[in-house]
């Protein structure tokens, strides 16, 4: 049974932690030791999910632990939704394992790291596997709370302990939203079990408010806007092989839990949650992608394309809703595999992104692209695998991005079907947002890797810096490998998908021919159709041609010199194009609308020889409008609240009765 | 044997455009002078500019990457494959089935990112100038594209440009939604092909150049290369148009040999009227400054909304 080695193996990851405490006093053994076995367990998970996700091994059966709620014990199973994630998450866990055998030699506290990294696999495979409130639950706040002693490893700076704050606070936040949620579909039976709870009626006000509280629980974690504000601290704080964990795998597991509630726990959904959820997703991925374009830390703009993604996520997931809700399963189908298609695919190139921001760092030290620059020359390996993952991030044929991104868009295009005229109304606008995330994707990539990579060096540490170790090249590779896979042979994770199609919204996408056209039919052979085989094909045909027979009949002749330039090539770095000069046109055309953005210019006295400034101002609307006022007022209660502190004896026992009397009234009158 | 004939009208197709990019460039750039009342070059010039370019030695500068090198031939095969897969004198292609027009505007920014990256590779100015304002341009220009596609799909029903192509031909109709999607269309391509008023194809040495800061650094067969491309990418939104707006002439799917040469030659008459049009219009009006562009292709976006919008309310706008 998949159930039994599943678990089994994560009680070997939480052994492996157990025994890292023990051997960090030989870091070097300890790493390789953590790292390999966890990877390993990670390897078996996958490939154990791999099997019950395609139907070769038989996926009944339950186990319950006594252990948990005593009258309810704690389940675990796998049924297709779960055995989809658990590929996505284990895939990302082994691949992050291998780099991580090179990467985490350059850990200087490893310490802090080692114990933490088997546990944080095991809490986000025990959440995926868990069939019951409690365990979730449990297993949710013990990957949250795993990740935040990763996202602290590094304590010592302050930007770090700040992220650590603010991701507790948000996670603690998340998880009593999750809590409330399942406290009302269990009901006051407390009908824990997943099994038995998605077959109770529920009051019609009910799965609403449900909808409503996943999204501040699984999105808060997934990071959703306007709770995203912890993820990019959070993440970029970690590890870089737990970054990529964090933002590649974790955000998968938050994803999990609300396909998990909305789509199979709480019943059939009703129209208005697709608008909710589509707006939201929509808003997600714009405000991401212009947040990451404008960022300078190559970490942080990666964190803050992972809010992108979610929300193009949660755009899929909206519209499967839409269709669910209006029962055409056909279109719902397609929306479910495309939004699953997309998870995974960002599972696969933002782990590959995080390596190479790693594989950077490693190399130069620097997070600042703004200090980077011709890395091209010195880190050769890198630098072709991370210009792949920011093709695919980009949504470029023939990668895996744009696959599941086309997908999207086939499913707007048969939404104007739906009855509802609100969402005939929004449907255009979000598919207008998609594009517009997608281009503006582009941009950021284009930047980040032109800063960063391209160019010359704009300090001594990029100037000097060294390829980095086999172990992180070939995980990397392999991800890269894997993003061209997706991209080129669709079919094959369209029709592995179409088994959590069918459970969750009960139809699925038409089985891809693979041979002989190779291309994905979403609906009809008229109606669309994309063969990313071919293009790679054509493309690679058409270029290798045109190189072929420029070399062979015109000439070969090449010669090297100073750059034109236009006639005044100047050799110091700085005169470079830098980040914030390539995303200036973007800013000043959309920050004014995002960020409120705006130049102050303090131009000093006449007479006076100090130079002139210029500084962006630039607001975080979401941080100023929501967090800012409420931060603001629970620390004015805590400081009122702190007088209670020093109080007298006496004062403490009168207080003590007091309450005492309070809750004795209380029970009195409900009774 | 009918294999043979559609594999032989793919091949015929792609050579065409290949060879009729050029002229399409030398046309515009004939009619261009021919309005300002100037003599202007030779109709086949741009060929002769290509041999040159070719036959050239390269110049590149010392800290080139292999992705300078690279990137041309990147650039050019994406556009290349896209632009063979629009509909010129014949629908139905035996590959038209590769990919649809959503992924042709990708293949496009495909070429788009190469070109972009290729011109920050050396590390100057201009190049960086170039590639920020090209990207900001696509920014606006991309989503545009997508709404426009949007409006033409929903009223074809289909995403593949050959049964567009043939929708439009039997039921073709004069409606509001495709007017704007044709407007949001041409605004694009002037855009994309780095016209007047985003951008001036004759200008050098000028700090408002978008296109031509990106290419600076390139010489020889790599310029050759890219200039092909971009001919290619003219004659493409030419054909989108033509094809989608005005599919008469057209050959069917798997048609005879006199169907397919009308459908040939109607094309030609077609894209000679596109380029007049294009250069009645680039010779009328002045260039934008380069933060109007937004505003421009804003409009172009906000058409292409309304567009798919209005489609969304009633299949019949």
């Amino acid at each position: 049974m998949p159930v039994v080695v599943a678990l089994g193996s994560v009680a070997v990851l939480i052994l492996v932690a157990v025994a890292a405490l023990f051997l960090v006093a030989r870091p070097a053994f300890a790493t390789r030791f953590v790292y390999g076995a966890a990877g390993l367990v990670a390897l078996v998970l996958m490939v154990t999910a791999l099997a019950a996700l395609l139907g070769r091994v038989d996926i009944s059966g339950e186990i319950v632990l006594p252990v948990g709620l005593p009258w309810v014990g704690a389940h675990f199973r796998i049924d297709p939704l779960s055995a989809f994630f658990l590929v996505v998450i284990d895939l990302g866990a082994a691949a992050a394992s291998l780099y991580a055998l090179g990467y985490g030699a350059h850990e200087t506290q490893p310490e802090r790291v080692l114990p933490f990294f088997p546990a944080f696999l095991a809490g986000m495979n025990l959440v995926i596997l868990a069939a019951d409130a409690f365990s979730f639950l449990v297993a949710w706040e013990f990957m949250s709370l795993a990740s935040w002693a990763l996202v602290m490893a590094h304590h010592q700076a302050e930007e770090n302990r700040r992220a650590g704050f603010v991701y507790l606070v948000m996670a603690s936040f998340g998880t009593l939203m999750l809590l409330l949620a399942f406290g009302l579909m269990a009901g006051p039976d407390g009908v824990y079990a997943f099994a038995e709870m998605r077959h109770r009626v529920h009051a019609d006000w009910l799965p609403g408010l449900v909808l409503l509280l996943a999204l501040l629980g699984a999105g808060s974690k997934a990071g959703l806007v306007p709770l995203h504000v912890w993820l990019p601290l959070a993440h970029p704080a970690a590890p870089s092989h737990v970054s990529a964990l964090m933002s590649g795998v974790m955000t998968k597991v938050a994803l999990y839990g609300f396909v998990r509630i909305v789509f199979d726990l709480v019943g059939d959904p009703v129209w208005w949650w697709s608008a909710v959820v589509m707006a939201l997703g929509a808003l997600t991925a714009v405000v991401g992608v212009l947040h990451a374009i404008l960022e300078r830390d190559f970490k942080r703009l990666l964190a803050y394309s992972t809010v992108e993604n979610i929300g193009i996520v949660f755009i899929g997931l909206g519209l499967a809703l839409a269709f669910a809700a209006n029962e055409m399963a056909a279109p719902a189908a397609l929306a479910i595999t495309a939004s699953l298609f997309h998870a995974l695919n960002h599972s696969l190139f933002k782990g590959l992104m995080f390596f190479g921001a790693g594989a950077v760092l490693t190399a130069t030290g620097e997070r600042d692209i703004e200090k980077l620059g011709g890395l091209i020359h010195r880190l050769p390996v890198t630098a072709v695998v991370v210009l792949g993952g920011a093709m695919a991030i980009s949504a470029l044929p023939p990668l895996n991005g744009f696959v599941s991104e086309w997908m999207i868009f086939q499913a707007i295009l048969l939404s104007p079907d739906l009855p509802q005229w609100a969402l005939k109304l929004m449907v255009p606008a979000v598919g207008a947002a998609l594009a517009f995330s997608a281009a503006l994707a582009g941009a950021c990539f284009v930047r980040a890797y032109g800063v960063a990579f391209l160019g010359r060096p704009r300090s001594t540490a990029a100037a000097g810096a060294h390829e980095v170790d086999r172990f992180s090249l070939v995980a990397m590779g392999l991800l890269l490998g894997l993003c061209l896979m997706a991209g080129v042979v669709p079919g094959l994770v369209i029709d592995a998908v179409s088994s959590v199609a069918v459970q969750v919204v009960g139809h699925d996408m038409p089985p891809q021919p693979l041979w002989p056209t190779l291309s994905i039919v979403p609906v009809s052979e008229g109606r669309s159709s994309y063969s990313g085989m071919l293009v790679l094909v054509f493309i690679a045909m058409s270029s290798g041609l045109a190189a072929w027979a420029i070399h062979r009949f015109a000439s070969k002749a090449l010669r090297r010199g100073p750059a034109w330039d236009c006639g005044f090539p100047d050799a110091s770095p700085v005169t470079q194009y830098t980040a914030d000069s390539f995303a200036m046109p973007i800013r000043r055309v959309f920050g004014p609308v995002a960020f409120r953005s705006h130049i102050e210019r303090r131009m000093p006295p006449p007479g006076d020889p100090s130079p002139a400034q210029l500084k962006v101002v630039k607001h975080d609307l979401s941080w100023e409008i929501l967090y800012a006022p409420i931060s603001g007022r629970v620390a004015r209660l805590a400081e009122r609240l702190n007088t209670l502190q020093f109080l007298s004896i006496r004062s403490y026992l009168t207080l003590v009765f007091a309450a005492l009397v309070g809750l004795l009234v209380v029970v009195a009158i409900w009774a | 044997m009918g294999l043979i004939r559609d594999l032989a009208v793919q091949g015929a197709q792609m050579v065409f455009v290949l060879l009729l990019a050029p002229l399409l460039l030398g046309l515009t750039r004939k009619l261009k002078a021919r309005m300002l009342d100037r003599v202007g070059p030779p109709l086949f010039q741009p060929y002769r500019d290509l041999l040159k370019l070719v036959r050239k030695e390269v110049v590149i500068a010392e800290n080139a990457s292999w992705l300078f090198r690279v990137a041309p031939y990147v650039i050019f095969a994406a556009t290349w494959v896209a632009a063979a897969l629009v509909p010129t004198f014949a629908t139905g292609l035996q590959f038209s089935w590769t990919a649809d027009l959503i992924a042709i505007t990708a293949l496009l920014a495909s070429a788009r990112f190469f070109l972009a990256l290729a011109g920050m590779d050396i590390g100057t100015a201009f190049g960086g100038i170039g590639a920020s304002r090209e990207m900001l341009f696509a920014s606006l220009a991309e989503p545009a594209m997508i709404m426009m596609v949007f409006v033409v799909a929903l009223v074809a029903g289909s995403t593949q440009l050959s049964w567009v192509a043939n929708f439009m031909l039997t039921h073709a109709s004069l409606r509001v939604s495709l007017g704007m999607a044709l407007v949001a269309l041409i605004i694009v391509a002037l855009a994309e092909n780095a016209r007047i008023p985003v951008d001036n194809p004759a200008t050098h040495l000028e700090l408002t150049m978008v296109h031509e800061a990106m290419v600076l650094e390139y010489s020889g067969r790599h310029l050759a290369v890219i200039e092909l491309a971009a001919a290619l990418k003219l004659l493409l939104y030419v054909s989108l148009i033509a094809c989608v707006f005005v599919p008469w002439g057209l050959a069917p799917p798997r048609s005879g040999f006199l169907p397919l040469v009308i459908g040939a030659v109607t094309y030609i008459g077609k894209i000679s009227v596109g380029a007049f049009l294009l250069v009645f219009f680039e010779t009328s009006i002045a260039k934008m400054r380069v933060f109007r562009v937004p505003e421009l292709l804003g409009a172009a976006l906000m058409l292409g909304f309304l567009g798919t919008l209005l489609l969304f309310v009633s299949r019949s706008f």
